[in-house]
């Protein structure tokens, strides 16, 4: 673990003598390869939610979640890469509100930016709050200092070195750093599905202990009701398939920054098609030890590593209160493979849902499963492997605020013609501030205890209706900025109606929805957001339209670059076939079918 | 850019590889062993791992 922080830390100085111009900070130079910007783009994506949330869902949804990344992403990402990234990078913006302010005017891109720093940093904060409260956790610090003090240590030793390497190396180097943590993850976690696998007896007796729906993605999916996750193929492929992943990865700045990086528009159109690549194998990395968990316990163990697990079982769930405060000890193991009951954080009671059955918490399913089955040693490496996880992150969350912030809105609307030398001043600043912000905000979600489903929600309201106005601005010349304005104000108030009335089944009005009157109940949480999200995107292209056509167009002129239609397409017969992105794109598409098929 | 991020990596690996591998050639048959089904993970894995920093480190050392 020391050592991989000494080397994060390493490339930040090593990288610190390249950074010159603001560009160089923010934007990296726009000299880095491909394949690093591709890596570096799924790494920042791979925060906290998904290597404890993937593991979580596989837990408890099963092989199901793999739509997250088959049908949630891989479309989406070949998207972005075919037929946007052209104006992104050849707009010459540098940030996405940017491309708003070309595009369209300043109070588009004035809403974006803001919107989207306000959420970076609330992001980073949960980043920082799961670590903290992973390391609290599993205990991993305790022996070195006082119990109470490990939740702050870990938040601020976190901050620390995060801010430490981007202050010194910018979006270089923690695109560096990216790199690094994709292969620490894999190296951690590849062999722990190995020996998981092995274990359990291999995919084959997996799918033979655990019920059809969770070994199979596409089993049950024709109706809500007969799948796990409560969703119908509708809700499923348009709202997860379309508006949120379209909405996502395309116009997410976290991750567009990583290929605005690329050292030409041909390898930015390169950097999320080989991005795409790794993120189809993923689940197999990240999801299958949930199933894995799962799985364990029914397996007959040799006892005296069954009363070695139930130590461990017992000692961990001990402590997964957000609060610091003391947990009696759940001592018993339950079937449901080593996952324990979720304890309640105030009264120290296991939680029961309304029906009077035990809550898991399959938050811990991935780290516990490293602690089941790696010796000391390779237990290390497992833990670095998380720890870098939540790390990128993180990481990634602050590289894109301080360009959002320095660019978009410091030179906008505080102090607009300065020196080079001073944005890359204010760039650094930017860094401090927007890590102290995270740490404001990781104590602000260990405080309110709802403040977390609070935040889903906004990020939701936010997200949901954006994809409507970049397809419409980039691929129809006749959009004006007035009507993208309009558009993306009243599809984030369509989300936030069509949420207040509605509500998934056994949830009480108030966060989760309802909160106006209860009109429709959705079979779960997951179906109530996809629709959401369907219904603010249909909205926002609706009013859109509506109100470009009822307002003054821009001459074509000033949209060349920036539009389909008025950009020039160059070819560049120059690079081999299997070199383009259509090519290489192609061939993504057709591995994401297959992988489909073969779980179907 | 100056660094070929593959030399960082490899030499990461390396390190971490070494690590692994020396612990687990010294722990051999223990007891530790028994979470893992008997495997000696830290000294496969170790060994993978540094295999792998060779050859990164070595693919993008500098041109001379």
């Amino acid at each position: 673990m020391l050592v991989y922080f000494a080397f994060v830390l390493g490339i930040g100085f090593a990288l610190k003598r390249y950074i010159r111009s603001s560009n160089d900070f923010f934007l990296a130079g726009r000299s880095i390869p491909a394949w690093v910007c591709g890596l570096a783009f799924i790494s920042a994506n791979v925060g906290a939610q998904e290597v404890l949330g993937m593991g979580a869902s596989g837990a408890k949804y099963g092989i199901v979640v793999s739509h997250f990344y088959w049908i949630g992403a891989i479309p989406a990402m070949l998207f972005v890469g075919y037929f946007m990234m052209p104006f992104y990078y050849g707009s010459k913006a540098r940030s996405v509100p940017e491309y708003l302010r070309m595009r369209y005017d300043e109070k588009t891109r004035a809403l974006n930016a803001f919107s989207f720093a306000i959420m970076t940093i609330f992001s980073s904060g949960i980043s920082l709050y799961a670590m903290a409260l992973l390391i609290q956790t599993l205990g991993l610090l305790d022996g070195l200092i006082p119990h109470a003090w490990v939740f702050h240590f870990s938040i601020f030793l976190s901050a620390a070195i995060v801010l430490g390497y981007i202050f010194l190396g910018g979006l270089s180097s923690a695109i560096y750093n990216e790199v690094l943590q994709f292969f620490l993850i894999v190296a951690g976690f590849l062999p722990l599905v190995w020996i998981g696998l092995r274990n359990v007896g291999g995919w084959a007796a997996i799918q033979h202990r655990l019920p059809a729906t969770m070994t199979h993605s596409w089993r049950g999916m024709e109706h809500a009701s007969t799948n796990s996750l409560g969703v119908g193929l509708i809700g499923l492929v348009m709202g997860l398939g379309f508006v949120l992943s379209f909405g996502y990865w395309c116009t997410d700045f976290l991750v567009i920054q990583r290929a605005m990086a690329a050292d030409s528009q041909e390898s930015a159109r390169l950097v999320p098609v080989i991005a795409a690549i790794p993120k189809m194998f993923f689940p197999f990395v990240v999801i299958l030890p949930g199933l894995i968990a799962v799985c364990v316990t029914s397996h007959s163990l040799a006892p005296a590593t069954a009363s070695a697990q139930a130590a461990i079982v017992a000692g961990v769930s001990a402590a997964p209160a957000p609060s610091i405060a003391e947990a009696p000890q759940v001592k018993e193991v339950h079937p449901h493979g080593i996952i324990p009951q979720k304890v309640d954080p105030i009264t120290g009671e296991p939680v029961l849902d309304s029906d009077g059955a035990p809550v898991y918490n399959y938050d811990l399913a991935t780290p516990l499963l490293l602690i089941h089955f790696f010796p000391a040693g390779m237990l290390g490496l497992g833990i670095t492997a998380l720890l870098a996880s939540f790390m990128s992150g993180m990481a990634g969350n602050v590289t894109a605020f301080n360009t959002v912030w320095t660019y978009d809105i410091y030179q906008s609307y505080i102090r607009k013609n300065a020196s080079d030398l001073h944005y890359l001043r204010m760039g650094r600043a930017a860094t401090v501030g927007g890590i102290l912000l995270s740490i404001g905000a990781a104590y602000a979600v260990t405080s309110f205890n709802n403040i977390y489903d609070a935040l889903q929600l906004i990020f939701s309201l936010v997200n949901a209706p954006l994809f409507a106005t970049f397809l419409l601005g980039m691929f129809w010349k006749r959009t004006t900025g007035h009507a993208a304005f309009a558009g993306l104000l009243s599809g984030s108030i369509a989300a936030l109606l069509h949420h207040g009335l509605t509500i998934p089944q056994g949830a009480l009005p108030g966060l989760h929805g309802g909160w106006i009157t209860t009109l429709h109940i959705y079979p779960s949480d997951m179906a109530q957001n996809f629709w959401t999200a369907i219904f603010s995107f249909s909205v926002n292209l609706v009013v859109t339209t509506v109100v470009s056509l009822a307002t003054k167009p821009r001459p074509e002129g000033e949209l060349v670059g920036l539009v389909y239609s008025l950009t020039p397409r160059n070819i560049d017969n120059s690079i081999p076939w299997y070199k383009r992105p259509i090519w290489i794109a192609s061939g993504v598409a057709a591995m994401a079918l297959v992988l489909n098929f073969l779980f179907r | 850019m100056g660094l070929d991020v593959r030399l960082p990596l490899g030499l990461l690996f390396l390190a971490i590889g070494a690590l692994l591998a020396l612990y687990g050639l010294f722990t051999m048959g223990s007891d530790l062993y028994a979470k893992s089904m008997g495997v000696n993970l830290n000294l496969i894995w170790g060994s993978i791992m540094m295999t792998l920093g060779v050859l990164a480190a070595w693919l993008g050392r500098k041109p001379k």
